[in-house]
């Protein structure tokens, strides 16, 4: 089942998958341009991943001074950057290098602590497309990347669905494609993690409980780009759904 | 206990925010792999699993010989701050509260493993919210910190890079802090340790005394 949160006439609503668009729990069939999409899900702690694929990794070796024999290269993000389905994204003035990174983000559906990688799976409890993005030109070298690159206010999209993990037989093997203005730009496939998601869940849970809620966005393949105002950005993964954002300027947020 | 009450949000950490920590790193600031002191604001998230409330054991994990004593003052936030002035920034704070941010001793700050600093329990907090009237000026607190009932730790918030106004105008610049968010404003230098068996307690005159004892791991 996929499952959104939305609101509409007034309330915040549950809302489902429909041929037509989506359709409200109380039965109420709309358009998907009809509702406001919120993030789907009441997010806990968000672990995110860098370089979590080979490609990537390499895309960006010269910075860096890592290898993918490293432990899980993770950091934390807050749920207040979070916004939904069809959100606007600020672009601050003047900055160069702003991307988004398309990303499976890992839904956790029960309390997890010290799990083997045998039993990791069984502790997810859905799937989601996330399109986390980064401002490089804040990047300092102490706790890369620092919150002021990875945890603004807007630049964590998540949606449109939280999707079942019943429904995603084998969640290592999905094609990840982002677009921008409808030119697609990133390309991969989540076979190619470094880390895979069973060896994530026993490294985190290894040290801290996961809980219903928490959220491990687990990476993204190579391909990522500049994006500008007025860009429309899509960040789809097959069979999870198709994540649409909006990229806007200071003045649409009231800076000058 | 601050942990029971609801509302409490996500609780933020700032690297280096005291000038004798930043002092403390010296010529290294300057070489690789920094390469230069911070500009903005360094932050980091102690996630949900680190909280604990006022006399609540804490686990040292296996293996682990001591865990450093980060004692730091805790701004907790009362109304929605985003791009606040340096002048209206204090309105925006519910209070203030003691904030025990625990690590395992590590030596870089270029890109620490989660392991560091985020096992369950490793963010003891309370044991109440002190109304910002009821304290003055959060820029200039005694902080001590007791192993054992011995005094083993002084620092004060006086010597604050950012003091916790410009703090709040220059980190809600980026990121929207809600009622229930915790900053804390940074620990000073050479952090005290201790170890399983030990009990800690963090003291911040006008704020409270915040009780941690430490317990080995069971196998």
């Amino acid at each position: 089942m996929k499952k959104a949160r939305v609101a509409y006439g007034g309330a915040i609503h549950d809302a489902f998958e429909h041929p037509a668009g989506l359709r409200l729990e109380d039965g109420r069939v709309l358009a998907e341009d009809a509702v406001v999409w919120l993030p789907p899900f009441e997010a806990g702690t968000i672990v995110a991943l860098g370089l979590n694929y080979a490609d990537h990794l390499k895309e960006l070796s010269k910075e860096l001074t890592v290898s993918s024999k490293d432990e899980p290269l993770v950091f934390l993000k807050s749920a207040s950057t979070l916004i939904g389905h069809r959100g606007q994204t600020r672009r601050p003035r003047g900055v160069t290098f702003m991307h988004y990174e398309c990303e499976l983000a890992v839904v956790i559906g029960r309390n997890a602590k010290k799990v083997t990688r045998s039993e990791a799976m069984h502790y997810i409890g859905g799937y989601a497309v996330a399109n986390d993005y980064a401002i490089r030109d804040y990047l300092e070298n102490y706790y890369r990347p620092n919150l002021r690159v990875k945890n603004r206010d807007t630049c964590t999209v998540l949606g449109p669905w939280l999707v079942d993990s019943d429904d995603v037989p084998d969640p290592h093997h999905l094609a990840l494609r982002a677009y921008v203005n409808g030119k697609v730009t990133q390309q991969g496939n989540t076979r190619d993690m470094v880390t895979d998601i069973p060896a994530l869940i026993e490294y985190l849970t290894s040290f801290m409980t996961l809980a219903p809620g928490d959220v491990i966005l687990t990476g993204t393949p190579e391909g990522v780009v500049n994006v500008n105002v007025g860009d429309e950005v899509v960040s789809e993964i097959e069979g999870l759904g198709r994540l649409v954002n909006t990229i806007v300027g200071d003045e649409s947020f009231g800076r000058a | 206990m601050l942990q029971q009450s609801r509302g409490l949000g996500t609780i933020y950490g700032t690297l280096l925010n005291h000038a004798d920590a930043l002092a403390a790193l010296g010529d290294q600031v300057q070489a690789a792999p920094y390469k230069a002191p911070p500009r903005a604001p360094i932050l980091y998230i102690k996630p949900r699993n680190t909280v604990a409330g006022h006399g609540d054991p804490v686990v040292v994990p296996q293996g682990v010989p001591e865990l450093e004593i980060g004692a730091t003052l805790g701004v907790v936030i009362g109304t929605v701050a985003c791009n606040v002035t340096e002048s209206a920034a204090l309105d925006h704070v519910a209070g203030y509260t003691v904030v025990n941010d625990i690590s395992i001793p590590h030596d870089s700050y270029y890109r620490p493993s989660l392991r560091f600093k985020c096992h369950d329990g490793f963010c003891p907090i309370g044991p109440a919210v002190v109304a910002r009237k009821l304290v003055s000026d959060p820029n200039c607190l005694a902080i001590t910190v007791e192993v054992d009932d011995r005094v083993v730790f002084r620092a004060r918030t006086d010597r604050l890079i950012r003091p916790v106004a410009r703090l709040l105008a220059d980190v809600t610049e980026f990121m929207t802090l809600r009622p229930g968010d915790v900053l804390m404003v940074g620990v000073a230098a050479h952090a005290p340790r201790a170890r399983a068996g030990q009990r800690v307690a963090i003291t911040i005159d006008g704020v409270g005394r915040l009780e941690t004892p430490l317990v080995a791991e069971r196998r």
